[in-house]
């Protein structure tokens, strides 16, 4: 077995204020060439002006990928996974390392990128393919497949403009899935789409998978990446912090968080620019006496806060987090200002010191092990801070229904329900 | 069930980062030459969409500017024309090499920009966008050019003015291409800079209306004093202009300095425009 993708001490920097800010105009960067000299001399003094400016999306990445593998990367939303596949299909390029690989590379990300409403539908089939690189007669050949996989056939010389989401989805999917690449790269695909859609992007990568080719999955649902891989790599900003057989992978990026005893406090220097004005302070779990514990016992309300400070006025503010299980599957999702009174009540919110509290009522939460997404922004305005998986915690159902059976109860949820048993 | 894999032409990609002066990499833009054809026939499948004249914009639109010249240039300003041709064959056989470099300026300037989407996500030769874009602009050309047999022929039963058919007609080609490659030029570095800075949005228009004035579309080129020729010349568009009304109306030969440096500028431009470009492309995707 050859190795296929050979990536040797990738890094790749950012220069903070181009990547967020996006573009500049010429004035600002008039206005940034004369304050050079300045900068200069401020540089003799300033002992890492680097570190000050820049930031390392990926720092000092190697690893292989040997032919027909099925490799997991795992990571937290900014880790550098997306920056990564980025540079693996040539969209950007990296600032130091090299890479070699022996194929053509793939991606389900880029569904239906190129696609013009104005053109039909077989137009687009051959617009689409020829921008992923296919040759004329290589569409040309697959064109009657494509058409049965899309299960579009009746629509295929209408403008795309006229076609639902379904139907729009369905047939980008078709293009990009018939590319056979060597390499097939996919990234969160998963969460767009219907379950079907789902499935059949899925279903695809495992036929893939079977017909010898390389796959490199990217996902944040655990489970997907247990069933779909053998071996993973978990990155962890922007250096690889591990390679391993995927259970074993998943279980260290699941207890790498830098969650202690149900709590998880941060630090200035971990609170990103963008954030501005708010700043999370820390995020608790406390049992029914109001102790920080890692275990809530599911017969017990839990309470969940999480502090934070306003450094200026904010408006519509939304505090709230996003309940999952360890291995990412949504349970749900609620936020301070949810009920309208509350809502009207803090539409403006003063700079100070704040903390949002919820209670999980009791008879909950089923046994197992929990994550919590934290998340403020105005709805619709700005996203100022989210984190994933910030904070771990455990449930016990000890005393909870059915309890005198000692088997495991599938399921997130372990309510205490109601029966009545009539005798007829 | 047997899965046949299907192999392709193997190919393998070396990724490194790029120090100082990227190269050309025609190799690669070789391989994508399918998509350059792709974008062309979708830009003009697209372009007159949902029109109730079509395609006949293509020639609407240069002679309707030609009319308009011809009313106030041509009969009110009364614009002298080179060894009396009738000033609305004159005026068009400018404003046709024109719309090739309007159309590079207007559209192939705003071609990265306004396909954020594909360089954001998918690998391709990203100077396929600005050239496909200014090929594009060689069929207008050629709908256009129907236009200038049309007056030609007008003229010629009128009795206005005769024209032949001659070899002056191969030198065509050449003054075509230089339009081409001055346009390419031009839009090579603005669609760069646009990456960067949305300024040259800004730009773009107020440059193509600047640009006509400099170059001589609705005046004859003679009309600039001899000691200003060769400074005039710096812009390619001169010798565009200059070398198809010679080749079609009999005007003054345009060879000598003045189409040679024209021809030098617009080499360098491309030449520029080309290194830039490359050196640029390395942060298309986050910048943009």
């Amino acid at each position: 077995m050859a190795a296929v993708i050979r990536v040797e001490h990738l890094s790749k920097r950012y220069r903070i204020g181009l990547a967020p800010q996006k573009y500049q105009t010429l004035s600002e960067n008039i206005t940034f060439a004369m304050g050079a000299p300045l900068r200069a001399i401020r540089r003799v003094q300033t002992p890492a002006p680097d570190a000050m400016d820049t930031i390392w999306a990926l720092n000092d990445i190697s690893f292989e990928v040997q032919e027909g593998q099925v490799l997991g990367i795992i990571g937290r939303n900014g880790a550098g996974k997306s920056t990564l596949l980025k540079i693996l299909s040539r969209i950007t390029e990296p600032t130091e390392g090299e890479i070699w690989i022996n194929g053509r590379v793939g991606s389900l990300l880029e569904v239906g990128t190129g696609f013009h409403p104005e053109l039909t539908g077989r137009e687009n089939i051959f617009l689409n393919g020829a921008i992923l690189g296919m040759k004329g007669r290589e569409i040309a050949s697959k064109f009657d497949e494509i058409v049965a996989f899309s299960e579009v056939e009746q629509f295929i010389d209408t403008p795309v403009k006229r076609y639902s989401s379904g139907m729009y989805l369905r047939l980008a999917f078709a293009v990009a899935a018939h590319l056979e690449p060597e390499i097939l790269v996919v990234d969160e695909v998963l969460a767009v789409g219907d379950a079907e859609f789902q499935r059949k992007c899925l279903g695809k990568m495992s036929d893939v998978a079977q017909q010898g080719r390389t796959v490199l999955f990217v996902s944040h649902n655990m489970s997907a990446i247990l069933r779909l891989t053998q071996e993973s790599i978990v990155i962890e900003k922007g250096r690889l912090v591990k390679r391993a057989p995927s259970p074993e992978a998943v279980d260290f990026y699941l207890s790498a968080g830098h969650s202690r005893d149900g709590e998880r406090t941060w630090g200035t220097d971990e609170i990103p620019l963008e954030a501005d004005p708010f700043r999370p302070v820390a995020l608790r779990i406390r049992d029914s006496k109001g102790r920080v514990v890692e275990t809530i016992r599911s017969t017990d309300p839990g309470v969940v806060e999480f502090e934070y400070e306003l450094t200026a006025p904010v408006t519509g503010l939304r505090v709230g987090i996003y309940l999952n299980t360890a291995r990412g599957e949504a349970v749900f999702t609620t936020f301070d200002t949810d009920d309208p009174a509350m809502f009207e009540r803090f539409t403006n919110r003063k700079p100070g010191r704040y903390v949002s509290r919820c209670i999980i009522p009791p008879d909950t939460l089923n046994s197992g092990r929990y994550s919590l997404n934290v998340n403020a922004s105005s709805y619709r305005i700005r996203r100022y801070f989210a984190e994933e998986q910030a904070l771990e915690f455990n449930v016990d159902a000890t005393g909870a229904p059915g309890m005198q059976w000692p088997e495991p109860r599938p399921g997130v949820t372990r309510p205490r329900l109601e029966w009545k048993i009539e005798s007829l | 069930m047997t899965a046949e894999i299907k192999k392709h032409e193997p190919m393998t990609v070396y990724i490194k980062p790029t120090k100082g002066w990227a190269s050309l990499n025609l190799r690669d833009l070789w391989t994508y030459r399918e998509l350059v054809y792709f974008m062309i026939w979708r830009d003009l499948k697209v372009r007159y969409k949902q029109t109730v004249l079509g395609i006949s914009w293509a020639i609407l639109q240069p002679f309707l500017q030609m009319v308009v010249f011809s009313i106030f240039f041509g009969n009110l300003a009364k614009v002298p024309t080179d060894n009396g041709i009738p000033y609305p064959i004159f005026s068009y056989a400018a404003i046709l090499p024109f719309t090739i470099f309007t159309k590079a300026l207007n559209d192939a300037s705003r071609s990265l920009v306004g396909h954020q989407n594909m360089v954001s996500k998918i690998y391709f030769p990203r100077l396929i966008l600005p050239l496909s874009s200014v090929l594009g602009g060689v069929v207008d050309f050629a709908l256009a050019f129907l236009v200038l047999i049309g007056l030609m022929i007008y003229y010629a039963i009128t009795g206005g003015f005769h024209f032949f058919i001659n070899a002056a007609w191969l030198a065509l080609p050449f003054f075509i291409l230089l339009a081409l490659v001055s346009g390419l030029g031009v839009a090579l570095w603005l669609s760069a800079l646009f990456v960067q800075y949305r300024d040259v949005g800004y730009l773009i228009p107020f440059l193509a209306e600047l640009w006509k004035f400099v170059s001589p579309v609705v005046y004859s080129s003679s009309l600039i004093p001899e000691k200003w020729q060769m400074l005039y010349s710096l812009n390619p568009m001169v010798g565009v202009i200059n070398g198809f009304r010679w080749a079609l109306l009999g005007a003054p030969s345009p060879f000598g300095m003045g189409l040679t440096i024209s021809t030098v500028i617009a080499i360098i431009l491309l030449a520029s425009g080309l290194v830039y470009f490359r050196r640029m492309e390395r942060t298309f995707a986050d910048t943009i």
